[in-house]
């Protein structure tokens, strides 16, 4: 039964159009919440996420002491400037999102990509045992006890990993766990394109 | 064997509601008076097996059944009473259990009070309830089981957040969910005359007693939890326009607009889609709520422990509610016209404008609310959106609200006269105006709280201009008495209601003009603010029962009279590992002296202490709201049976 005349003021479609509004606001709402659910999963979409000042800026300056019997080198900022690609992951023997993600740190470490790890507010004993037991997947290794540079480079928290490019530049920053979806969709295509 | 009753109770509500879904929905679309009979009966079954299920998680919290897992996440043996069963909903799972439990209270109140709707309303009404109860019961079930056993259990508990341990918040998630909920009714009204094609006075007159209801208690609920914030976090302020705040300010504007439209619809016959519209999108406002808080996708310091798969039951949930009865919408309410008409300036047109204005209010919140997390989405950029933009967004919507909203009641139905109507307010005008000059000289270049003291001024005193003309308590003032009994409640609880807001905006206004200082002080120092002198007498220990506290004590004097000594907390929990801050407020109705302690250093603390001035009369203004809600909500005519319905004159049987 179509017996719903429509008031002679306003025109049917201009009416019809009207009613459909809500839905289609609903609907296009309704999509970015889906983007953003689907974001939260593979760490595109963070509303946690705090962005680093210094993207796209040279690593500060540092120099610090090798870790005492890890046998690796100690890291100054002039060791960043490689010519490829390294990644900085600042790390702790008391944390957990640490040991989450050591595995993919290990993989890429096998797969020849050069990483440099900072000890941040760890006993260097702890340290010590903390790699003893989960393997060491760094090239070089410094230990910042007073925790003085990881200020300097505006660190959220441990674990936080930077990529910084053959010039010394910082491109890409994980405050939080490399996890395996964060390998596959952020680092490892940033790696392939050599950042 | 306790939490696997509550578990066996909630599966077998999920299968109740599926029955009451499709026997209501079913038996009103063949007219099977039988199927419809059934559905009342249903809506009580239902309500009984959550009851028991929620009964359930409570016991297994009050006698600390360490099996539970989240019992374990959240309560502790060391907890007192009160706290051990408010845990039972401070946390994701036991909060959507009172959600579904309210739901199911709401469904028993339309079964029990709505032997005098028509049948096939009733059906529908309790059919779209079971539906909505359907998805958030199978969301439990499926996603948020409360009642997940853990094996071997812990020896204890891991303790509530310190900083839920608190009467007022005790309180405050009930108060809001039957606000939200509360509105769950007149979404399923809405969504009964689209599928029925009718809307007239009848069904105004269904429906404004719900809204009515639900925003009284979402009043009460966000004013508790503004208080909360005010004296337990420690910040001095009673509002952040934090998102999650705003997704409780959305439903309480469009539920506001709801209530108000529903009177044009119930007197008139006018607004019917705008006022179906309301009530899809105060309902709709209530689970965007619920899916911002629970999805994770925003940052807060609200949410609750989040994960992406609920979120994505939610928003299938959202989809199928809001998307569902805006598509609705947009197939059926061709089918409702209106039959009565107006002129821009009658009680009609205030109440449109009164409309337009919240909902252009809620529109800001909401795009405020959600720009963040949409220009992180799509552009990749972090910002956030703070009060500045609130304010000066929402401000000169505010101004014409509060403006009209004294002049609306005083305007006559369908064809009013401006004048006139400005003539009985003139002196609620004058004393705006006198408290906005007033406030200017003495304050300076404040245009913020002069505003405000102007506004509330025109409020409350138009409020009561408004009762007066109405009891002749100038022309007749013999009569006035017999004539203020004889005033529907509904016109005192409006006239309450608007000089509530009043009283808010004066503590608001009040609160423009707070200071605050923040000092080192050393015991036997003082600190003078605000003509007040406040002196540290001492820092001491204080043990509690499940924290260890520092305490200072302040004196306040004015001149050498002791006013109040306030004790000011630090607390630790040492089992959540979290210290609170736990501020010392004393009130004296005109001004808050509020203390805060922080951390010591050199022999001294640091001291935090603010003026407020009229700081309580916010939440108090708030109360006062609400009163009005539920003295309107007493009146007569809400209670007694609608007028008989009128035959379908134009609309497209389902």
């Amino acid at each position: 039964m179509s017996e719903a005349v429509p008031s002679p003021t306003r025109s049917p479609w201009r009416r019809r159009g009207l009613l459909l509004a809500p839905v289609a606001v609903a609907g296009l709402a309704g999509a970015g919440f889906y983007a953003m659910l689907r974001g939260l999963g593979t760490g595109r979409y963070d509303p946690r996420g705090v962005p680093s000042a210094l993207i796209g800026k040279p690593a500060p300056d540092f120099t610090l002491p090798p870790l005492e019997g890890a046998d690796r080198p100690g890291l100054a900022a002039a060791d960043l400037k490689t010519g490829r690609p390294v990644l900085v992951n600042f790390f702790a023997s008391w944390c957990v999102p640490c040991v989450i993600e050591h595995p993919q740190l290990m993989r890429m470490a096998r797969e020849g990509v050069p990483i440099f790890g900072i000890a941040y507010k760890d006993k260097p004993e702890d340290s010590l045992r903390f790699l003893k037991q989960h393997g060491t997947p760094y090239a070089r290794l410094g230990t910042d006890q007073p925790g003085r540079v990881a200020i300097d480079w505006g660190l959220y928290g441990v674990p936080e990993t930077y990529l910084i490019d053959g010039a010394g530049i910082i491109r890409w920053r994980m405050a939080g766990p490399v996890t395996e979806e964060i390998l596959a969709d952020q680092l490892t295509p940033l790696l392939r394109r050599g950042a | 064997m306790i939490p696997e009753i509550g578990h066996f109770a909630l599966a077998l509500a999920l299968a109740l509601a599926l029955v009451q879904a499709v026997v209501g929905m079913v038996g009103a679309q063949r007219a099977d008076a039988r199927l419809m009979a059934a559905t009342p009966a249903l809506a009580a079954g239902l309500l009984v097996t959550i009851a028991a299920a929620f009964a359930c998680l409570v016991w297994a919290y009050v006698a600390n059944d360490t099996t539970v897992l989240n019992v374990v996440q959240n309560s502790h043996s060391a907890k007192p009473l009160l706290y051990k069963i408010s845990g039972a909903w401070g946390n994701h799972e036991g909060s959507m259990l009172l959600w579904v439990l309210i739901l199911a209270l709401c469904g028993g109140a339309v079964a029990a009070f709505g032997t005098n709707l028509p049948s096939a309303l009733q059906a529908r009404v309790l059919a779209v309830l079971a539906l909505v109860a359907l998805g958030f019961l199978g969301f439990i079930l499926g996603t948020s089981n409360p009642f997940q056993r853990i094996w071997p259990p812990p020896l204890d508990g891991q303790g509530l957040n310190p900083v839920l341990q608190d009467p007022g918040l005790a309180f405050h998630p009930p108060l809001l969910y039957l606000g939200y909920v509360g509105f769950a009714v007149t979404y399923a009204f809405a969504v009964a005359a689209l599928i029925e094609g009718r809307v007239d006075a009848a069904w105004g007159r269904w429906v404004r007693p719900w809204a009515l209801a639900a925003w009284s208690f979402l009043t009460l609920g966000i004013a508790l939890g503004s208080w909360w914030a005010y004296y337990e976090l420690g910040w001095g302020g009673y509002w952040f326009w934090d998102p999650v705040e705003n997704a409780s300010l959305m439903p309480w504007l469009a539920g506001c607009a709801l209530l108000h439209s529903a009177i044009v619809v119930e007197k008139r016959e006018a607004l019917k889609t705008w006022t179906v519209f309301l009530a899809l999108l105060a309902f709709g406002m209530s689970l965007l709520g619920t899916f911002l808080v629970r999805s994770g996708v925003l940052n807060s310091v609200h949410a609750f422990a989040n994960d992406p798969a609920r979120g994505t039951v939610i928003l299938i949930l959202l989809t199928l509610y809001i998307g569902g009865g805006f598509l609705l919408f947009a197939w059926r309410a061709q089918a409702m016209l209106p039959t009565g008409v107006f002129t821009p300036i009658s009680r009609e047109g205030a109440l449109v404008l009164n409309n337009l204005l919240l909902c252009s209010i809620a529109a800001v919140v909401l795009v405020g609310t959600l720009y963040p997390m949409f220009a992180d989405l799509v552009l990749g950029e972090k910002f956030s959106v703070g009060p500045p933009f609130f304010n000066t967004a929402i401000l000169p919507l505010a101004v014409p609200l509060v403006g009209a909203m004294a002049l609306g009641p005083v305007l006559s139905w369908k064809r009013a006269r401006l004048f006139p109507a400005l003539q009985r307010l003139w002196w609620a005008a004058l004393a705006g105006l006198g408290a906005l000059a007033l406030c200017l000289a003495l304050e300076g270049q404040r245009i913020g709280p002069a505003l405000g003291f102007g506004a509330a001024a025109w409020t409350i005193l138009a409020a009561m201009a408004d009762i007066a003309d109405r009891i002749a308590l100038f022309s007749r003032p013999r009569a006035a008495w017999a004539r203020a009994k004889g005033l529907p409640r509904a016109a005192w609880g409006g006239a309450l209601a608007h000089a509530g807001l009043g009283v808010m905006i004066l503590g608001l206004a009040g609160m423009g003009l707070a200071t605050d200082t923040l000092r080192l002080v050393r015991p036997g120092e003082s600190v003078a603010l605000a003509g007040l002198d406040y002196r540290l007498v001492s820092l001491a220990d204080a043990p509690g029962p499940n924290f260890s506290a520092r305490r200072a004590t302040v004196e306040v004097r004015d001149g050498s009279r002791l006013v109040t000594t306030l004790m000011p907390e630090r607390r630790s929990f040492p089992l959540a590992r979290m210290t609170t801050t736990e501020a010392a407020i004393h009130t004296t109705w005109l001004s808050d002296l509020y203390v805060v302690l922080g951390e010591e250093r050199e022999g001294g603390a640091v001291l935090r202490i603010h003026n407020n001035p009229l700081a309580p009369w916010i939440w108090l203004g708030g109360a006062i709201m609400a009163l009005g809600g539920g003295l309107s909500l007493s009146d007569r005519r809400m209670r007694v049976s609608a007028p008989a319905v009128r035959p379908v004159k134009a609309g497209a049987r389902a």
